[in-house]
């Protein structure tokens, strides 16, 4: 297993290079010249001409790509066009808050998913199970900036039980989390249900029963484990669903984190910033995808990923 | 039958299936019994029910859309359809356990074969992880797996076939049951293991003087484990003989149909003789004796009233060939000896 947790670590780098590849690329086809932008309207054609040269804006594209990937490995993301403040610091000053909602949100989404998924095929075609399957259906459907300003002007404006917007104690933090983990939890409970309903009908659980094992074991420990196997990917896709769900949902709650960062500098066409954090969520993306990955292999050691 | 200690008796045992809004009778008035100690084997053609009693006995089956509509199920005097879900507990796997058909999909992939027996000591003998996790290491090296300690630590796909089922025995007889019901255990795997298997359950069973309920349909294991035999169509007993009768004179038309249908050894046969048609299919049951249409014997009577099981030589047949309402002479008792199966 140790052995298995390094490799998979190790194979993170080529994955990281070649995130830090598409995001510089797709930068460089980003309309206008930096330079042009930097300089601002006023610049003469040979301060353009000279920053450009500061930059390295005038070097062959692969050399500004080595360069980069030189200063992404030292920590050097850039330096912010609007503050003139180091791109890693605006960065890293800004994602704790961003990782806290992720964190509570992916909480929601598979506390509740789980829950709903197991209830709903235990007593498949129950009124709980067609209850939570409409409610399912919505839960994918609802735009989260919609259920976002419906749950604030509940929640926040009508009954007043949580704040309307802003960061900082665990009261903040529960509105957003549901607005953004919803989506998620709604798909993981339809996950959990048929994957429920596929393993319920398996000669090991009516094994099981000719044990004498309780039923509540025999959903808990028997059956949960095999039904989570799918669970855990569909997790692990929503995980990176819900890091561009963050854009948004801060937005709404006028959250000061990473999602704001990024819509704020690209109104701004603060490309640096922009790029950095772009890379940022990647990476986080490329971890959790790992943590998935572990978690695989944890519950179901026929897979050998070795 | 009166000096020796009925462990099950199974009295006009009905279960139903309904699927949409139709009334399937699997297992339709079905009676025997198994002494202490004894092997009974139910018998018949796949579809007859034999399956679906036995999960009935352990009250597994399916529901919905399976449902036990009438009868008794009598262990050790108490019936089991009167007890609650969580007395009926307390005896699986404890007093009545089962071993499946299917050893590939029978055990649980994310545990350890060793954690699953240990399992059904810790539910019924209230042991702890441990000590429980040495008696099922102790159950393996009994069902003849070598190395056991190492084999309890590895889950069930690491083993063969042949070594799952070892292991599902191992699991059914680890609370030491009275009743073990065996639902065709070696039907999935292949001859050489399955007279190890058979060699096994016999041993364990002189071992632990458990009966049991043999579901098979395969005569020559009937012929090599059993000590009665019961004969199932249609969902119905038609015979209920012991071993010695089955071979030498089976009463019953179907009985025979079955044993003709066997290679034989000693004749020298271009082709095997069949039974005639097919079994009816459970929603379409003709009228009279299920068995009437393809029955070289049937007479009028047959395919309008059902015969019921009736004493015939000290065994039971479900045939009208042994009531007054035969017309003529009994048709099978010329016939002798009919086969010589098995060992």
């Amino acid at each position: 297993m140790f052995v298995f947790i390094i490799r998979r670590m190790l194979q993170m780098i080529p994955v990281v290079l070649g995130v830090i590849l598409v995001v510089f690329l797709i930068m460089q086809m980003v309309p206008g010249d930096p330079a042009v932008l930097l300089a601002g309207e006023s610049a003469t054609k040979e301060q353009v001409a000279q920053l450009r040269e500061q930059l390295g804006l005038n070097q062959p594209l692969y050399m500004q790509y080595f360069e980069y990937v030189k200063n992404v490995a030292t920590g050097d993301l850039g330096t912010s066009v609007r503050s003139g403040r180091p791109v890693a610091e605006e960065i890293f000053t800004r994602l704790p808050v961003t990782v806290e909602l992720a964190f509570w949100s992916i909480i929601v989404t598979t506390v509740l998913g789980l829950l709903a998924g197991i209830i709903s095929a235990t007593k498949q075609y129950s009124i709980s199970d067609i209850s939570i399957m409409i409610v399912a259906l919505l839960g994918v459907s609802l735009p989260n900036f919609w259920l976002g300003l419906m749950l604030i002007l509940g929640f926040a404006v009508n009954f007043q039980i949580f704040p309307v917007s802003g960061w900082g104690s665990f009261m903040h933090v529960v509105l957003p989390a549901i607005t953004l983990g919803t989506a998620g939890a709604a798909i993981v409970a339809r996950m959990t249900r048929s994957s429920m309903l596929e393993v319920i009908s398996q000669d090991y659980i009516r094994t099981a029963k000719a044990k004498g094992v309780k039923q509540t074991y025999i959903v808990y420990k028997h059956a949960l484990k095999n039904a989570l196997i799918p669970v855990i990917t569909v997790v692990g896709l929503q995980f990176g669903a819900l890091l561009g769900g963050t854009v948004l949902t801060e937005s709404v709650f006028a959250i000061n984190g990473l999602g704001r960062l990024i819509i704020d500098a690209i109104r701004m066409r603060d490309l640096p910033v922009v790029q950095g954090s772009i890379l940022v969520v990647s990476i986080l993306f490329v971890i959790v995808n790992m943590f998935v990955d572990i978690a695989y292999r944890l519950l179901n050691k026929r897979v050998d990923l070795n | 039958m009166t000096e020796q200690e009925k462990i099950l008796d199974v009295k006009d045992l009905k279960t139903y299936f309904y699927v949409d809004d139709e009334e399937i009778p699997a297992v339709d008035g079905v009676d025997f019994s198994i002494n202490k100690g004894e092997t009974l084997g139910i018998v018949g053609e796949s579809g007859c029910g034999k399956s679906i009693t036995s999960l009935s006995v352990m009250q597994l089956v399916p529901n919905p859309p399976g449902k036990i509509v009438g009868g008794e199920i009598n262990f050790k005097g108490e019936n089991l359809l009167q007890k609650t879900e969580d007395e009926l507990r307390k005896i699986r796997g404890n007093e009545i356990s089962m071993i499946f058909q299917e050893p590939m999909t029978s055990l649980n992939p994310v545990y350890t074969v060793g954690e699953q027996i240990a399992e059904a000591i810790r539910i019924h003998q209230k042991k702890g992880r441990k000590e429980a996790f040495k008696q099922a290491v102790k159950m393996l090296e009994l069902v003849g797996i070598p190395s056991p300690e190492e084999r309890a630590k590895q889950e069930p796909h690491q083993l063969s076939g042949g070594m799952r089922q070892r292991v599902v025995i191992a699991m059914a007889l680890a609370c030491n049951p009275e009743l073990l019901i065996a639902d065709e255990p070696t039907t999935a795997l292949d001859v050489t293991i399955q007279a190890q298997i058979l060699d096994l359950l016999k041993e364990l069973q002189k071992e632990f003087n458990s009966a049991i309920m043999f579901i098979t349909h395969d005569l020559g294991v009937v012929a090599d484990t059993c000590d009665k035999v019961v004969v199932m169509y249609a969902g119905k007993v038609v015979e209920h003989t012991d071993v010695d009768s089955l071979f030498e004179s089976p009463k019953h038309p179907y009985t025979r149909g079955l044993l003709n249908s066997i290679p034989r050894i000693d004749e020298d046969q271009e082709e095997l003789e069949a039974i005639d048609g097919n079994v009816p299919s459970p929603t379409n049951r003709p009228k009279g004796c299920a068995f009437a249409p393809r029955c070289p014997f049937a007479q009028e009577i047959c395919h309008e009233k059902t015969p019921d099981l009736e004493e015939v030589d000290q065994v039971k047949a479900r045939c009208w060939i042994y009531t007054d309402q035969w017309q003529g002479e009994n048709p099978i008792e010329e016939g002798g000896e009919v086969a010589n199966v098995g060992s």
